[in-house]
């Protein structure tokens, strides 16, 4: 079959992460093997060691760029795909691994590693799109099955996903879901957060804690007095910005905002 | 370089259908393996250094993002850890809540294990969709099992991986008695084929390999061994979670990102399905024991390969569990108890479907994390799983290369190695001279 087999290539690059969203394509157990028809898996090392050479049609990369050999494999990938979507906090963001980014974390390594002379690590956890050009960006910690299986479909039929930019917030008004922050006065970040969970914590009686990243012009600023009305003082804000996309810039430049006033 | 003078080294650059990125490294010297490494590149994440200064009620989400395999076993054991250091009594429905949780989560990730990762090297494929072309039947078994043990994440939990219902001191939201009662039949069904898996794979091939292991697992009283219990040794080890320390350490090692678990006397010992089952045989439901003796499993199993029939058996186990949870589970008054810090000491041991998961937090009054500690299973295997190859891989030697590579493989993956987890932590490298 090989060389006439036309489906397209699909492969899944693992970069620091905690494997979770590219998981995610493995729960989805009623569509996967359909995939598996439609699509051949040219590099999956997580559900396969069979693998195909590039060039390849669509790349989805997990995780974040923590060391020097990590920056000349992304470039690497980059050059051997047709499309590159990012997914997961980690690769669009930087991930919880990011918080080394923040001043006052130094020695990291040492903490957990007696000689921390072996590892190449850098400084610094940064998004894939610091690095290479990247065709989409899906968030999420982890990413959602749904919108995942709309990005593949999407990018595989040439089309541009339709994943929606608004807040948490709109999610909950969109599900009836009473407001935790209004009803409970429970700190919730959903009016600057990104859609994507459907208003999960909200409906598990808990304030969201911010996994899918800032919505497109969050307003941060003004949801500082909410927040602090709700009990949080300034270093517990500094600590919900401060997760798993700390370094996204709306969420890190409101948590320094916070830090300095 | 030649064999003739029975130099060769084998390199496995990418090791597949494992959590994580590690290679493998064997040495051969004179037609003997001298040396096995499992070379783990992993970039590391230093988790238990960002830990430090967060809220402790912030540690069962944040390492739940150690792994997205097992993040139920994070929570467990970090919830667990911390609920001992603030003297916090967890109400009986809430444990059995809790429990039920890591029902789901051992079922996800057997399932997976079993029919996903391990079961196409004892068929010869190089991965389940690929094998699916010729077992469909078999494969779509396992994705409806893993789908169960899925559902019973979100309906706990809200979401397969990184659930976000378990605090310190319990749950935020209790699931409806409805929402329940929904998971009766889909775990029935999964029941029936958790029993069939077992047939499924007993019928596989295993090669003889046997080891005298030194089996480290938890044990509990009438219960096999999941959420809690006593560490127990098979050399006669007995001791609660906050003495873990005084027994095991992790070490660094060059060629590995993650630590290296160890005996203080520097003995290396195995944890996993194959230590619990060893361990706990007694204490398995008369269901899962039957499969165990149908399938020809005595009382203590000791060859790695055979690992697939225990996480078999152990989904059989997991299943029925979890439906007497929900039949006998009565409804508390409040989803958490009430919690409040103070400076202590806590220590959290449970059993992640890899095996044990031990953490640590030193908190002050404030409630702050001062110090954590956490020892993944992945880690406490990885001079196991060099040893095992050390041994298995002298007799395989006469195998060319391609072979001879995807055994060691398969060798590692026995156990089930999850690499995002030991390295807070695998390529195969033979080098034959
Ligand atoms: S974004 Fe979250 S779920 Fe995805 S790989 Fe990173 S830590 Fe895991």
């Amino acid at each position: 079959m090989g060389g006439r087999d036309r489906r397209p290539k699909l492969a899944v690059w693992k970069f620091a992460s905690c494997d979770g969203c590219q998981l995610t394509l493995l729960d989805c157990e009623d569509e996967l093997l359909a995939l598996g028809d439609a699509v051949r898996i040219a590099h999956f090392p997580e559900a396969t060691r069979g693998r195909l050479r590039g060039p390849y049609d669509l790349s989805l990369v997990e995780g974040s760029i923590t060391t020097k050999k990590d920056v000349a494999r992304i470039a690497q990938i980059r050059r051997q795909s047709r499309r590159l979507v990012t997914i997961g906090a980690c690769a669009t963001a930087g991930g919880i691994q990011a918080l080394r980014n923040f001043a006052g974390q130094p020695g990291l390594a040492g903490q957990v590693y007696p000689e921390p002379a072996y590892l190449d690590a850098l400084a610094t956890s940064t998004p894939i799109a610091e690095h290479v050009p990247v065709d989409f960006e899906l968030r999420g910690c982890p990413i959602d099955k749904r919108q995942l299986l709309e990005v593949i479909t999407a990018f595989l039929a040439g089309r541009r996903p339709q994943v929606p930019a608004y807040s948490v917030c709109v999610e909950c008004k969109l599900a009836g879901q009473v407001c935790v922050m209004v009803a409970h006065g429970t700190p919730c970040l959903g009016p600057v957060t990104q859609a994507g969970c459907g208003a999960l914590c909200p409906r598990f009686d808990r304030g969201c804690y911010g996994c899918f990243g800032p919505m497109e012009t969050p307003n941060t600023a003004s949801l500082a007095s909410p927040l602090a009305a709700c009990g949080l003082d300034r270093g517990a804000i500094v600590r919900l910005y401060r997760s798993f996309n700390a370094a996204a810039p709306a969420f890190r430049d409101e948590s320094f905002r916070n830090e300095r006033d | 370089m030649s064999a003739t003078d029975g130099t060769r080294t084998i390199r496995v650059r990418e090791l597949a259908r494992v959590e994580g990125e590690a290679a493998l490294k064997i040495s051969v010297r004179g037609g003997r393996v001298q040396e096995a490494q499992l070379n783990i590149f992993e970039p590391p994440r230093f988790f238990e250094a960002l830990l430090r200064g967060r809220q402790f009620a912030e540690a069962p989400d944040i390492t739940a993002r150690i792994c997205g395999i097992c993040p139920v076993a994070y929570q467990m054991s970090a919830v667990q850890a911390i609920e001992q250091a603030l003297a916090v009594e967890i109400p009986p429905p809430i444990r059995a809540l809790r429990r039920l949780l890591y029902c789901g989560e051992w079922i996800e990730s057997h399932g997976l294990h079993v029919y996903l990762l391990h079961a196409p090297d004892f068929l010869g494929y190089q991965g389940a969709i690929e094998m699916a072309r010729d077992h469909r039947a078999a494969v779509q078994r396992g994705l409806k099992l893993k789908q169960t043990g899925n559902r019973v994440l979100t309906t706990l939990g809200g979401r397969e991986i990184h659930p976000v219902n378990v605090r310190v001191g319990g749950f935020y939201k209790l699931p409806s008695n409805s929402a329940l009662r929904e998971l009766v039949q889909p775990l029935r069904e999964a029941r029936e084929a958790a029993l069939e898996t077992v047939r499924w794979v007993a019928g596989f091939e295993f090669p003889d390999c046997e080891r005298d292991y030194e089996f480290v697992a938890l044990q509990a009283d009438g219960e096999y061994p999941i959420d809690q219990g006593r560490i127990v040794s098979s050399s006669g080890l007995d001791l609660p979670a906050d003495r873990f320390d005084e027994h095991f350490v992790e070490e660094q090692v060059r060629h590995s990102t993650a630590l290296h678990g160890r005996r203080r006397d520097g003995q290396s010992y195995l944890v996993g399905p194959l230590a619990r089952y060893s361990l706990n045989h007694d204490r398995l439901w008369p269901l899962a024991r039957k499969a165990a003796e149908d399938a020809g499993l005595g009382p203590v199993c000791r060859n790695p390969y055979r690992s697939i029939i225990v996480r078999g058996i152990e989904l059989v186990q997991a299943c029925d569990e979890a439906l007497a949870i929900i039949e006998q589970w009565e409804r508390p008054a409040q989803p958490a108890v009430p919690v409040a810090a103070r400076a202590a000491t806590g220590y959290g041991c449970t059993e992640a479907p890899r095996g044990l998961l031990y953490h640590r937090y030193r908190l002050a009054r404030d409630g702050s994390i001062e110090d954590a500690l956490i020892v993944p299973p992945t880690s406490q295997n990885q001079p196991t799983i060099e040893r095992d190859l050390e041994i298995f891989a002298n007799d395989w030697l006469d195998l060319a290369d391609e072979p001879l590579r995807w055994r060691c493989e398969q060798a590692v993956r026995n156990y089930d190695p999850c690499i995002s987890c030991a390295t807070h932590f695998l390529r195969l490298e033979v080098d034959r001279g």
